[in-house]
């Protein structure tokens, strides 16, 4: 297998990152000479130029060929193939979204360094979707983490803030450590730092199982915080809680998206089911190591997200929660991909990620303004709502139901989608439990619908003003959800599926 | 020559440590040092599988450089939560930092 050394498709693969690191500087120039006032709509450049990146990303970020060897690209760092393309499009719009959400919050709105802080880990992240090497998966993930606790920590003055930033490096740190020694041992295994040299090597190595394990096993550490899947989810609701909401609403989409992204591409090059391999003899299955290892976390994960949440009374520790179990419901995709090779469970991820983004977008922007105006984030104050602000509420409530579900928000096709990846590789218990969790989930996001349209309360005659830059965030957001689960479903799956076949394109 | 596998076990009995570290110590500062001495074990694995295994591919010892900058940068951002944190609460005992419950 050979790289491409074509030079201006070396440029295309990281057109997004260069375009993004342009971006970055200008806000810190603008940030310079902008006066104090002016500066408050820096907003609107970092959060419509990151908007504007995605577009392009959408139209020319395709791959430059059909075979493997022409998207390997930069020395094998990076792998520019369409669900590269479709990853980074979802991480680098949940990154405008968060730059336009932070033009809310007092503090941070008139600050160039935040949003520059921003951009460069959404540029992590983007960077996350395309790695195909050992060493480009460490260093775009540490891109993604790094800024994140920066971001988390940012408010100063807070000690909420600060005290979730400093609890979301520890964890953090510690398992991306962890994580590095299992990378450390694939390398040392194969001699290999190109994911899918170090499949191949893997797979005719004749190892045995122990070693693979262990490497597998430490890794997965990594992963699972990164997607907060239980046992490694315990930074997840304190971070959510104390950390600036829009950073919270980064964290729970672009950073969620991008390590899904890399999880799919990783887990598939590096311990690959043999068919990929083509003509290789005496090769070695280690694929169902993962895949069990997959629908394990997977009904851990939404199980015991879904339960918590269920007694929460904190709006955001609730989304955490809910996020955790979301996370859950993505893995029963991961455990399908290996069996199924129609391309259905990866497809089923893409779109799945793609909704779940800008859903928690949305109920995050409606959580800022909520807690801008009434200084509060209990679940009971939301009482009322739906007097104040009918289409606070409404858009409150689409976010509700495409979570847990229901039609014709996208999280219904995306729950959908994932079942059917599930069923159709065998793993009907695991679609079984997924369907109990999905009902359970039901219950806690009702409540909330139940709360602000059913319940009174004293403050019903002080309206909930939205100011521009949250409008447009918010449309965009809604219009996003209610579209993917209507008319844009079809043409999404598509989408969706093309990239899912190139992932299974190993050689 | 020293075989491989003694140089594996320095580093094994290395992350072990500061797995331990992290595990045990309440000081955040000392935390930072157990996460700082897993990735030198990390650095050791890597150079020794470098020199025994592929010593003409410079992979390894490149990985092992972005390893090098990636811990420097933690290692930065890390401390500047801590003395926020000092600041604001003067403790840097991380189970002292229990506004949000854990």
């Amino acid at each position: 297998m050979n790289f491409s050394t074509d030079v201006q498709a070396s440029i295309m693969a990281i057109l997004p990152e260069i375009l993004m690191t342009v971006l970055a500087i200008a806000v810190l120039a603008l940030d310079l000479v902008w006066s104090r006032a002016r500066r408050r709509d820096l907003g609107y450049v970092a959060g419509f130029g990151l908007l504007a990146v995605a577009l392009i990303v959408l139209l020319v970020g395709g791959p430059p060929g059909d075979e493997t060897s022409d998207q390997l690209l930069l020395g094998g760092m990076i792998r520019h193939d369409t669900m590269a393309q479709i990853f980074r499009v979802m991480v680098i719009v949940a990154g405008g979204l968060s730059c336009l959400l932070t033009m809310g919050v007092s503090r941070l709105n008139v600050r160039g360094d935040f949003y520059a802080v921003l951009i460069v880990s959404v540029i992590g992240g983007s960077l996350l979707s395309a790695a195909a090497d050992l060493i480009m998966v460490f260093l775009a993930l540490e891109t993604l983490s790094i800024t994140l606790y920066l971001l988390a920590g940012y408010l100063r003055e807070d000690v909420r803030s600060s005290e979730a930033g400093l609890k979301y490096f520890l964890f953090g740190a510690f398992t991306s450590a962890i994580a590095l020694y299992g990378l450390s041992l694939l390398y040392g295994f194969t001699g290999e730092t190109n994911i899918y040299r170090v499949g191949r090597a893997l797979a005719t190595g004749g190892l045995g199982d122990a070693p693979v394990v262990l490497a597998l096993g430490l890794i997965t550490v990594g992963f699972g915080f990164k997607v907060s899947a239980v046992p490694f989810h315990f930074w997840t609701p304190d971070v959510y809680e104390g950390a600036p909401t829009p950073v919270t609403s980064l964290l729970s989409t672009a950073s969620k998206a991008a390590s899904f992204g890399v999880l799919l591409r990783f887990l598939l090059a590096a311990f690959p089911p043999p068919e990929l391999l083509g003509s290789l003899e005496n090769v070695q299955d280690y694929s169902q190591l993962w895949v069990q290892l997959a629908v394990v976390l997977s009904v851990v994960t939404m199980t015991l997200g879904n339960v918590l949440a269920l007694v929460q009374t904190n709006i955001k520790r609730l989304l955490a929660y809910s996020s955790i179990a979301q996370a859950g419901y993505t893995l029963i995709g991961v455990a399908a991909i290996a069996t199924d090779r129609s391309g259905d469970g990866a497809a089923a991820i893409a779109f799945y990620m793609f909704m779940y983004v800008l859903t928690n977008s949305l109920a995050f922007g409606v959580v800022i303004l909520f807690a801008n105006a009434t200084g509060s984030e209990r679940i009971a104050d939301l009482a009322g709502l739906s007097r104040r602000n009918p289409g606070l509420a409404l858009a409150m409530t689409l976010a509700l139901l495409s979570l847990g579900g229901i039609p014709p928000a996208a999280g219904f096709v995306g729950k959908f989608l994932l079942f059917r990846a599930a069923i159709d590789a065998g793993l009907v218990a695991l679609a079984l439990v997924g369907v109990v969790n999905v009902i359970i989930g039901l219950y806690y996001y009702l409540v909330i619908v139940k709360v602000m349209y059913m319940e009174r309360s004293p403050d019903e005659d002080q309206p909930i003003p939205v100011s521009t830059p949250y409008t447009w965030a918010l449309g965009i957001a809604a219009a996003g959800v209610l579209l993917l689960g209507t008319i844009l479903v079809t043409p999404l799956v598509e989408w969706a599926t093309e990239a899912a076949q190139s992932l299974y394109v190993l050689l | 020559m020293v075989p491989l596998w003694m140089y594996l076990m320095v580093a094994a009995s290395l992350f072990c440590i500061g797995v331990y570290g992290v595990l045990a110590r309440r000081n955040a500062i000392a935390i930072l040092m157990g996460i700082e001495l897993m990735l030198n074990a990390v650095n050791i694995n890597l150079v020794a599988f470098w020199r025994y295994q592929t010593p003409l591919a410079l992979s390894g010892q490149a990985f092992a450089a972005f390893v090098f900058v990636v811990a420097a940068a933690e290692a930065a951002v890390g401390l500047a939560l801590i003395i926020n944190i000092y600041r604001r609460r003067q403790t840097v005992i991380a189970e002292d930092v229990d506004l949000l419950k854990w």
